[in-house]
């Protein structure tokens, strides 16, 4: 998984993915502090994340191992809401 | 899912035979905040009907082969979605006229 955080929405009503509820949320990846790459990536949301939240992001087949993105054109899953990041016994990042 | 700019058309007549009568679309990868294009291309399949100087995004590797137009195609760029709207930071970067 990669680390990013939640910078915004995006809107979509042609689309090739049937998901009841699905939220497309912009991501720019980021390091373990948080801080971003400038570095954009839409993904899926599945947990509820909301704006400047740290999340982890499955991508590629991986993202397509949950009910809701079985055999859909999905290439990014957010599947985790990051509490705490601990990088060399220091805690790095808390929500 | 990366966001991009359709900003041309692709043409090949010999091609691979499962490919045949799918549209492929030159992309541009773009900046989110600027909408300005990146000089990053990429050729993509169509699924979805994206017209030139449309916002959408696409999916790569084997999730460009999972859908009904794509199934069994050797692709690996898929156009799934035309982009209405960009928010980032609570602001509209980009809204489809």
């Amino acid at each position: 998984m990669i680390l990013g955080k939640v910078k915004g929405t995006i809107v979509s009503t042609e689309k090739n993915i049937d998901i009841d509820g699905a939220r497309f949320l912009l991501v720019d990846k980021c390091n373990s502090k948080g801080e971003t790459k400038s570095d954009f990536v839409v993904a899926l949301d599945l947990v509820g994340a909301g704006n400047d939240e740290l999340v982890m992001i499955s991508q590629s087949t991986s993202a397509r191992e949950t009910p809701m993105t079985k055999n859909k054109p999905i290439d990014a899953v957010i599947v985790g809401i990051i509490d705490v990041i601990d990088e060399y016994d220091e805690v790095v990042y808390r929500k | 899912m990366i966001l991009a700019k359709v900003v041309g058309t692709v043409v090949a007549t010999q091609k691979e035979l499962k490919m045949e009568g799918i549209k492929l679309l030159l992309l541009e990868k773009i900046d989110p905040v600027t909408i300005k294009g990146k000089n990053d291309f990429i050729v993509s399949l169509d699924t979805v009907g994206a017209g030139l100087g449309e916002i959408v995004f696409y999916a790569s590797g084997s999730g460009a082969r999972q859908t009904s137009v794509t199934q069994g195609v050797p692709t690996d760029a898929s156009i799934v979605a035309i982009v209405d709207s960009i928010e980032k930071d609570g602001v509209f970067t980009f809204q489809k006229k």
